[in-house]
């Protein structure tokens, strides 16, 4: 599924990604914990190729498919979806049409037939239901006055509805209460599939109770420093990062 | 000074130039050198915008006379007023609206030419007391044409009057509204929508004057600009003294699509009475780079990320319109210029 290997990336000139390597194969589900400023969220731009994170070294690819040469657009059409750490607000823009646009533009670039409004309607409200928004949330602009939880709530509809293949969650848990975490907790696990695979940013080792990975890597330092199975988070955990950023 | 003067005296002195004030940025002459021949009367060729939606139009080709629009008090009605320039001459149009006590009007505005025309409208809109009158004005002029639009607004206490321009500029484009306010519960939404694209220019000047207490004034005006557009918002409120207990709250908000587009805008607040409310807001940048790479990490691509995106900024303006038929149109009219 994903594969990157000994990946350089810099913004403004600094590098913060020194030499990542990661595989992640399909059906699975990797964590990657690190210290602030480690290059956690940077990896997820990386891999989405937001503007101003040059790629300096390096290979990352989907299935073979080079992805540092698509345009996010394309990448997004071949399944990657990020859920964002901060989520943004489109104002004037109503959630359903914001996703049907998203949904729609995806299908076209895959060579598919466009969803039609009713098939559309009915999948969201399907979708909204197992994640327990209120549909007519949907109809107001994408995220503008939601709390903090009904955007990662949106996030996770969206990764739903777009049914992504390669799923990154940026710090999904932050701003999330036990309830709403339980609840996109679920929204998520529902998404494991043995054709999907997941690369779960997170700092806390609490949404990995919830959301159980296959793997755990350390990143600090722009490198993966360790990795091992989901007993790797509970150790963090405990002891913290001190000894991988010295290792670094 | 005035295009309508220079028109009838045929004298390009006294075309008003960037040494007024009130015309810095839109500089007519500087720009016409010779005013053409006075144009011809002709027929107006296709279809206005809005002849489905009244069941009163009334057009004025070439500067033609048109009847004055009187709605008794306590009518209700809908009239399409048409400004068509054919050809590339000369001329001027005038015309009187007046809304009776407790009537209601729909006035649906178009201004249409096809060629380099140079032309002044004149409107002398008046409302009694209670009257609502919504005014919608689509300028879609000519890129070579040179188009000024003058409506002197007068409200009766407690009248209601929202208008609504939107304007794709031309070589000159200046659409003036100017309002006395005389409080007294009356209310005053003044919005406006520029998108503008190559060389075109347009230029939307509102003056309004609140002469009594309890006024109220709402306005909102959002452009795009691409290419070498040039958008001019000016904006003057003025709260004359003892007009107490004035509200008055002005938006322009534009978005410039290229480097070498030009916004210019002057919101002026003129307060001479002690207990008011008035603000002004005033913002002019590119679209949000986040909100651009958001929609399309969901799988838009940049130029459907961008036209979603300045659609819902436009979108703000065009949904305060209150009449659904108009509303649709112009809806239409803005998706097709900002996804074209």
């Amino acid at each position: 599924m994903l594969s990157v290997s000994n990946l350089h990336a810099s913004v403004d000139g600094k590098a913060i990604l020194k030499g990542l390597s990661l595989d992640v194969p399909a059906g699975e589900v990797h964590a990657i914990m690190g210290p602030n400023g480690a290059g956690k969220s940077t990896l997820s731009y990386v891999l989405t190729g937001r503007d101003g994170y040059e790629v300096t070294g390096g290979s990352a690819s989907l299935d073979g498919e080079d992805l540092l040469a698509l345009a996010p657009d394309q990448r997004a059409a071949r399944g990657v979806f990020l859920s964002f750490q901060y989520p943004l607000e489109i104002p004037g823009v109503p959630a359903l049409t914001f996703i049907r646009t998203a949904l729609n533009a995806q299908r076209r670039a895959r060579g598919e037939a466009e969803i039609t409004a009713p098939e559309f309607l009915k999948l969201a409200r399907v979708k909204s239901a197992d994640l327990k928004i209120d549909f007519e949330m949907l109809k107001r602009a994408l995220n503008v006055g939601f709390s903090g939880g009904e955007k990662k709530r949106m996030e996770i509809l969206q990764m739903a509805m777009l049914s992504p293949r390669f799923l990154i969650l940026d710090e999904t848990d932050s701003g999330l209460d036990i309830d709403a975490l339980r609840i996109v907790s679920d929204g998520v696990n529902a998404l494991r599939s043995p054709e999907r695979a997941m690369l779960v940013i997170t700092h806390y080792q609490r949404l990995l109770d919830y959301i159980k990975p296959d793997r755990v890597h350390v990143l600090a330092g722009g490198r993966i420093v360790a990795s091992g199975g989901p007993e790797l988070a509970h150790e963090l955990e405990a002891n913290g990062y001190e000894r991988y950023e010295q290792a670094a | 000074m005035s295009l309508a003067s220079a028109i009838r005296d045929r004298d390009v002195a006294e075309l008003p130039s960037k040494r007024d004030e009130d015309w810095r940025w839109t500089d007519l002459r500087g720009l016409v050198r010779v005013l053409p021949e006075p144009s011809r009367p002709a027929n107006p060729s296709s279809a206005g915008p809005f002849d489905a939606l009244a069941g009163d139009v009334r057009v004025s080709t070439n500067g033609g006379t048109v009847t004055p629009v009187v709605i008794a008090a306590g009518e209700t009605a809908a009239v399409a007023l048409r400004f068509v320039s054919r050809g590339a001459g000369a001329h001027l149009a005038a015309v009187d609206v007046t809304v009776g006590a407790g009537a209601r009007l729909v006035l649906l505005e178009s201004y249409e030419s096809d060629e380099a025309s140079v032309a002044q409208v004149s409107l002398a809109i008046t409302l009694a007391s209670g009257a609502i009158v919504e005014r919608i004005v689509l300028a879609q002029d000519d890129a070579e044409a040179v188009c000024v639009s003058y409506a002197q607004v007068v409200l009766g206490p407690s009248a209601k009057f929202h208008q609504t321009i939107v304007a794709c500029g031309a070589r000159r484009q200046r659409l003036e509204t100017r309002v006395l306010h005389p409080g007294g519960g009356a209310e005053l939404r003044l919005d406006g929508v520029y998108l503008l694209a190559n060389k075109a220019h347009s230029d939307q000047t509102t003056v309004v004057t609140h002469t009594g207490t309890d006024g109220l004034t709402v306005q909102l005006t959002k452009g795009v600009v691409r290419d070498q557009a040039r958008g001019v918002f000016q904006g003057k409120i003025v709260v004359d003294e003892g007009a107490d207990r004035t509200d008055a709250r002005m938006g322009h908000h534009a978005l410039i699509l290229s480097d070498r587009a030009e916004v210019d805008a002057k919101p002026e607040l003129e307060i001479y009475a002690d207990d008011v409310a008035c603000a002004h807001g005033n913002t002019v940048g590119a679209l949000d780079e986040d909100a651009l790479f958001y929609a399309r990490q969901r799988g838009m691509s940049q130029a459907e990320a961008r036209s979603l995106l300045t659609e819902a900024f436009i979108g703000e303006v065009v949904d305060h319109i209150g009449h659904d038929g108009a509303r649709e149109v112009v809806c239409a009219w803005v998706a097709e210029r900002l996804r074209g």
